[in-house]
């Protein structure tokens, strides 16, 4: 059975891997856009789900940690010809003025500055919990975002940075989410999973057990923030162009919304909310626009693709109180066992 | 083996111990009885560190563990099975027993562990993957005292295990505790169920608002008439 299972992943992870070259060849620079934003909110969600689904942690930070991540990485990768172009106002900090990294370090760098902020962070805010932790974690993320508008030679200010070299690719966005699903996998097989686990299902009874919660927390939401920073980076190498307003509020709700709607607390919930999410925003568009149904024309609405989302995302929570997924995983044995049920029922 | 000399404890502005002196020898179970508010919990999570005390000092094989912290205490193996069993409800029933050996490294000794707590729980390896939640009120008790024994302690700390049980599952659950304390390790119970706690006790202490009105040995406390008249409805 174990054998069988390790080979049907193996064939698994070998057709994603051509499923990939395939999009590769075929997608024009649009659809290429959505398939790695695709990955980014993978890697992000996941992010979030470390904190909000297995620790338990309701954190809505995550805007200000991507925003540390996305600026560190533009700033170390942009040309110095690049950097006086943008900083026109006033000159860049003399010593950001001639650092042209390649992507990689960069990319590194501005994950683990944004687990440093994380860290700096964690420690007085992970006295809070529920609610109040909620909003000094949105409280931190805002001033994150304030600070950034207003050290004009640092982070060019409310102008932002343009410009950013394109480096986010398949093999970059793919690469990093896979990245992700495997340390997030070995991390709750790991004791160090169940420890986190059993501080969200009760904190007290875990403290017991001789898990020293507070030290679990921080560690879970540094390293929450240091994949957070990694996409934030990998998404302004995406767009090109970042900017303060950018790293709203709005940002860490999208992200929230993957994970509640995947299910807290299930890796495979949030990586299928996450694509699902991404692509449906863009599908949607449609509504927006005028749709000629033959006898009439519906003017186009503005907005309407919200719309038609919230609902769907409200019968999503109305059926499934615990999102798509709950806090199960996907197992090729839960996968055979669902396929046989269907089987049995199919000749009646 | 413990001593407990003088034990305060405030919450807020109110003082929840005044400066309680127990003493519990080696391999013995000792009781600590008294009503809603007495202090016995409180008791219990002094001693884990889970609360801090204001004065006093607490001794554990000679060495003071006051102020040392609850990861540290449960290495010297103290451990406590909490008041309500505060299982993992959503964890399996062999992840929570799992997370009860999390400060230990030996594993193969917590497989060993792990084979002790079936034969004394046999309803829990049937159950091994079931999450502790879907199970019965019982059962959960049962899971409770297993995870705390995972962690291979010298001294367990029961908090009230006969908690909103059926009368015949806490018969259950007394002899359970009687063939732990046989298995040498040192008991510290906490019960309301006054009769069942000094029946299998060696020694008891009765608490009242914060202090140690009575002690004695469990037979002795049963016949004392204060005792029954208190806590024994005679």
């Amino acid at each position: 059975m174990k054998r069988k299972n390790s080979v049907l992943s193996f064939a698994g992870v070998v057709f994603c891997l051509l499923l990939l070259l395939l999009f590769n060849k075929t997608f024009d620079s649009y659809k290429m856009r959505i398939f790695n934003l695709c990955a980014i909110y993978i890697t992000l969600g996941l992010s979030l789900n470390l904190v909000n689904g297995f620790t338990g942690l309701f954190s809505l930070g995550h805007a200000g940690f991507m925003a540390v991540g996305a600026y560190t990485c533009a700033l170390l990768t942009l040309s110095p010809a690049n950097k006086e172009m943008n900083f026109f106002l006033q000159p860049i900090l003399p010593f950001l003025a001639n650092t042209e990294w390649p992507f990689f370090p960069a990319l590194l760098v501005s994950g683990l500055c944004a687990a440093i902020i994380g860290f700096l962070i964690a420690a007085p805010v992970l006295r809070l919990k529920d609610d109040y932790l909620a909003i000094a974690t949105l409280g931190f993320s805002e001033i994150i975002r304030v600070i950034f508008t207003n050290t004009q030679r640092l982070t060019n200010g409310a102008l932002g940075l343009k410009g950013l070299p394109n480096y986010t690719n398949v093999w970059w966005s793919w690469g990093v989410a896979a990245l992700t699903i495997v340390f997030m996998i070995r991390l709750m097989r790991g004791s160090y999973g169940k420890a986190l686990k059993s501080i969200r299902e009760d904190e007290i009874a875990a403290e017991a057990m001789g898990i020293d919660v507070f030290r679990h927390k921080v560690i879970s939401f540094t390293i929450s923030s240091f994949f957070a920073g990694i996409g934030g980076a990998l998404l302004g190498h995406l767009l090109g162009t970042i900017d303060p307003l950018m790293f709203r509020f709005l940002l860490t709700f999208n992200i929230l919304l993957i994970v509640v709607l995947g299910g807290i607390g299930s890796i495979t919930g949030t990586v299928i909310a996450a694509i699902v999410v991404t692509v449906l925003m863009e599908v949607l568009r449609v509504l927006d626009s005028s749709i000629d149904f033959g006898l009439f024309v519906m003017k186009g609405i503005p907005g309407l693709r919200m719309v038609i989302f919230s609902a769907l995302l409200m019968a999503v929570i109305l059926f499934y109180q615990r999102g798509l997924m709950g806090t199960n995983e996907f197992s090729w044995d839960s996968l055979g066992k669902r396929l046989r049920r269907i089987k049995k029922r199919g000749p009646k | 083996m413990l001593k407990v000399e003088n034990l305060t404890v405030h919450y807020g502005g109110i003082q929840a111990l005044q400066g309680i002196t127990l003493h519990v020898p080696h391999k013995r179970i000792i009781s600590l009885i008294g009503a809603n508010g007495a202090g016995k919990s409180t008791t219990l999570r002094t001693i884990m560190g889970l609360v801090k005390s204001s004065n006093g000092k607490i001794l554990y094989d000679g060495k003071d563990i006051t102020t040392e912290k609850t990861k540290n205490i449960v290495e010297t193996g103290v451990v406590m099975v909490p008041e309500g069993r505060r299982v993992f409800p959503n964890l399996t029933v062999m992840e929570n027993l799992i997370l009860g050996a999390y400060a230990r490294k030996d594993r193969e000794a917590i497989e060993r562990d792990k084979k002790r707590v079936f034969k004394l729980f046999p309803r829990l390896m049937e159950r091994e993957w079931q999450k502790a939640g879907t199970l019965s009120g019982g059962e959960q008790q049962m899971l409770a005292v297993g995870r705390a024994l995972m962690s291979d302690p010298k001294l367990l700390l029961m908090d009230e295990p006969s908690l909103g049980l059926a009368p015949l599952i806490v018969r259950d659950i007394f002899m359970i505790i009687r063939e732990i304390s046989e298995n040498g390790v040192t008991i510290l119970l906490v019960e309301q169920n006054a009769k069942a706690a000094l029946e299998i006790a060696d020694y008891g202490f009765v608490l009242e608002t914060g202090r140690v009105t009575l002690e004695g040995t469990g037979k002795e406390l049963l016949e004392n008439n204060d005792v029954k008249r208190a806590y024994l409805g005679d």
